[in-house]
């Protein structure tokens, strides 16, 4: 019985190694190795995993290819649903999706999806890559707004279908999250990021660095201006949350954006970089996320001892569970149950420690997740040079604010339908813009839908 | 270069320039290893495509920029940012009785510029103060006296005009000379723009000071440009960088400011060291 080979395990670099170097962590697997674990694969007629996955790849076909040593061919299957392979093989929560709905998680272990993704797409990046699969040019030109997974996924379909597409992007590089959020340790930018972006371009979109949607360029002005016929924001989550606890203003107070984006999109860990980051000796990370969880790693390879403070138990962590068992390989320390109520200074106005309160689990709330309540008096602190904020985000207001007819939700989110149109006709949006803070997938979803719905609108005209 | 350390430059940007209003800024990256660096606009010609950008030498970044010949470029120059100066969104009538007074100070007399010639053109009554450390370092003088109705220069050695701190002069038209005005703007350094402020505050003015605080991506993401305005968290590249001097909390804004001091001596002592060494 092929359920009956365990899971075959992936070779990661070793945590007291990699704790000081910001190369990527999982080595990801080889030809055998993937050939032996996607003979696990049960190829099930009504494949669970296929309907758990955000944009539905074809998950039995492409690794029975696998098994059967057709890399190419997988390939090819996967790049019909996902632009961005080589990234969603990294970073997806295989474990909530497709993995978690595989047959043989019941009893044993399920297939690494992720990891056979991840190495298709490797695979097929080093030796030439799919060869796109364009429909003759329609003449119809479409606006994305911003590069990252909503927007690239958005814009390959829409490109496959024969659309002129171009996309803008604010920061001087394009790939959204996966390039200022996601840190090379994680997902190597020039290897696969800038690769997966390069076969994008392959389609035939456009990108245009450099420029801000509501400021260098509007909604209208694509419309009125430039002869689009339809546009698609996916703009991402925005501005950084922070507590509203005293001395949050501190220097040495830092949202996990401004952090990430300094030490990621900037490159502040490499020394022939002019691009500044401070940690001092000693970090506390603030939040139970991804996010907070590549902080805290980040600061860990900068040098710092690092802590994570969070207000709930270990079970109740949103990360990936891959992403704490690796941030605890490598030495980061855990501070359950706990919740920062001040930030405290020195003489010259830098954080010195963080006053937190011990907290225990209360009665379950209406999401069902018990709400944890504070326990007096047990007030402490714990000295540190540096306060890392990472507590989500709330939208920009930017483009709402410089668009017509867009209407948003009451939390400042854009409002758009399950294909994603917004409120004003010929607009679409999706990804973190539309839902707050989520996953890669999920944006690239939310793209794929968007790009079918905007075809249907065209096409209507 | 305008004076030793300040140096003006036009650069060929034509989005920018098409949307680019009073009050709003952009930013530059010199070269690949370089910081983004917030600089304001100093004046826009939309039909030729360019901006004016003025910039003072402070680290390793603004040296390279300041360095720059004609003909070379930026790796990226992206904007305008923030949200244009109040006055751009009134209507004309609301407009066209008030009294203007801007405080300049340093370099913060490049992005006054295109705010008083902006009012100018609308006709609005503006006065203009211009202040620096000696005659040296005024900048601006010219360009700006064909634009407001009186410029009055101080220096703090009393090399040119007022000898003394722009608050004084402030406080010689306004009490001495009897000038009414409904509306000032400081842009200068942070700790000019607190004294203005309280000055302003003593002369029952309203003042629009202009923010120039740190920043990483200058689109809402990182949150370092963020300073308490009213008792409230604002960030300054989307929110701003125009605030109700009254509500700023200037103490905090300039300790925030200091933040990478050391960094940025470090960057350019290191910097000086690889142009020896014939990088």
């Amino acid at each position: 019985m092929a359920n009956k080979i365990p899971r075959v395990p992936v070779r990661e670099q070793d945590p007291k190694v990699r704790a000081t170097n910001f190369e990527e962590v999982c080595y990801g697997y080889n030809v055998e190795e993937a050939q032996l674990e996607a003979s696990r694969c049960l190829n099930c007629k009504n494949p669970r995993c296929v309907a758990a996955c955000p944009v539905s790849v074809k998950i039995p076909q492409f690794i029975s290819e696998v098994a059967a040593g057709n890399f190419s061919r997988a390939a090819e299957i996967i790049a019909e649903d996902s632009s961005l392979p080589a990234v969603c093989g990294r970073v997806c929560p295989q474990e909530t999706q497709c993995e978690g709905s595989c047959i043989l998680g019941i009893k044993s272990e399920p297939v690494a999806i992720g990891k056979l993704e991840r190495f298709v797409a490797d695979w097929s990046r080093e030796n030439g890559g799919v060869k796109p699969v364009v429909a003759p040019a329609n003449g119809h030109k479409v606006a994305v707004i911003g590069s990252g997974p909503a927007g690239l996924a958005c814009a390959s379909d829409l490109a496959k279908l024969g659309y002129d597409v171009t996309i803008f992007e604010a920061l001087h590089r394009a790939g959204g999250v996966l390039e200022y959020g996601i840190p090379e340790f994680r997902l190597p930018k020039d290897k696969v990021v800038a690769a997966e972006i390069a076969s994008v371009k392959a389609l035939g979109v456009k990108i245009e660095t450099n420029v801000i949607a509501g400021r260098t360029i509007t909604v209208d002005s694509l419309f009125d201006e430039e002869g689009f016929e339809a546009v698609f924001i996916g703009s991402g989550a925005g501005l950084p949350r922070f507590m509203n606890i005293p001395g949050e203003h501190y220097n040495g107070v830092f949202s996990a954006n401004e952090f990430l984006t300094r030490n990621n999109l900037m490159k502040a860990y490499r020394t022939d970089y002019d691009t500044p980051i401070r940690t001092g000796d000693k970090v506390v990370v603030v939040g139970g996320g991804n996010v907070a969880m590549d902080a805290a790693r980040t600061a860990l390879r900068l040098g710092a001892e690092t802590t994570i403070v969070y207000r709930r138990t270990e079970k109740e962590l949103p990360a990936r569970v891959e992403e704490v068992h690796h941030a605890k390989e490598e030495g980061i320390q855990f501070a359950m149950l706990t919740n920062p109520v001040e930030v405290l200074g020195d003489e010259n106005g830098w954080v010195r420690a963080v006053r937190c309160i011990k907290m225990e689990l209360g009665e379950p709330d209406e999401s069902g997740r018990r709400s944890p309540v504070e326990v007096p008096g047990s007030e402490f602190e714990i000295e540190t040079n540096t306060v890392i904020m990472s507590l989500g985000t709330s939208p920009n207001p930017l483009i709402a604010k410089t668009t017509a007819g867009l209407e948003t939700t009451r939390r400042g989110c854009l409002v758009a339908d399950e294909n994603g149109a917004t409120t004003r006709p010929g607009v679409f949006a999706g990804g973190d813009a539309v839902t707050g803070a989520a996953t890669v997938i999920l944006a690239m979803g939310a793209g794929r839908q968007a790009a079918a719905a905007i075809d249907r609108y065209i096409q209507s005209l | 270069m305008l004076t030793p350390i300040i140096c003006r430059m036009k650069v060929e940007a034509p989005r920018l320039a098409a949307a680019a209003q009073p009050g709003q800024f952009l930013i530059v990256r010199a070269d690949e290893q370089s910081e983004r660096i917030p600089l304001t606009i100093s004046d826009y010609d939309k039909e030729n495509g360019t901006i004016t950008i003025v910039t003072q030498k402070i680290g390793a970044s603004t040296s390279e920029i300041c360095a720059y010949e004609e003909g070379d470029s930026f790796a990226d120059v992206v904007g305008p940012l923030g949200i244009p100066s109040d006055f751009t969104e009134m209507p004309a009538e609301e407009l066209a009785g008030k009294k203007y007074v801007f405080i300049a100070g340093g370099v913060g007399t490049a992005p006054v510029y295109p705010q008083v010639k902006w009012l100018h053109e609308r006709g609005v009554a503006v006065d203009v103060i211009i202040g620096a450390k000696t005659r040296d370092l005024v900048i601006y003088k010219e360009e700006m006296s064909a634009v407001c109705d009186n410029l009055y220069i101080c220096t703090d050695d009393g090399s040119e005009g007022f000898h003394g701190l722009v608050t004084g002069m402030l406080e010689k038209l306004v009490n001495g000379e009897g000038k009414v005005y409904d509306q000032a703007v400081a842009i200068g350094p942070m700790i000019m723009m607190k004294f203005a402020t309280l000055t302003c505050k003593k002369l029952n003015l309203p003042v629009i000071v202009s923010l120039n605080t740190l920043m990483v991506d200058g689109t809402g993401m990182c949150g370092a440009c963020r300073v308490t305005v009213g008792g409230k968290v604002r960030f300054a590249c989307v929110e701003g960088p125009e605030f109700d001097g009254y509500l700023v909390d200037f103490d905090e804004a300039m300790r925030r400011q200091r933040m990478y001091v050391t960094e940025e001596k470090d960057a350019s002592e290191h910097h000086t060291c690889r142009i020896g060494r014939g990088r």
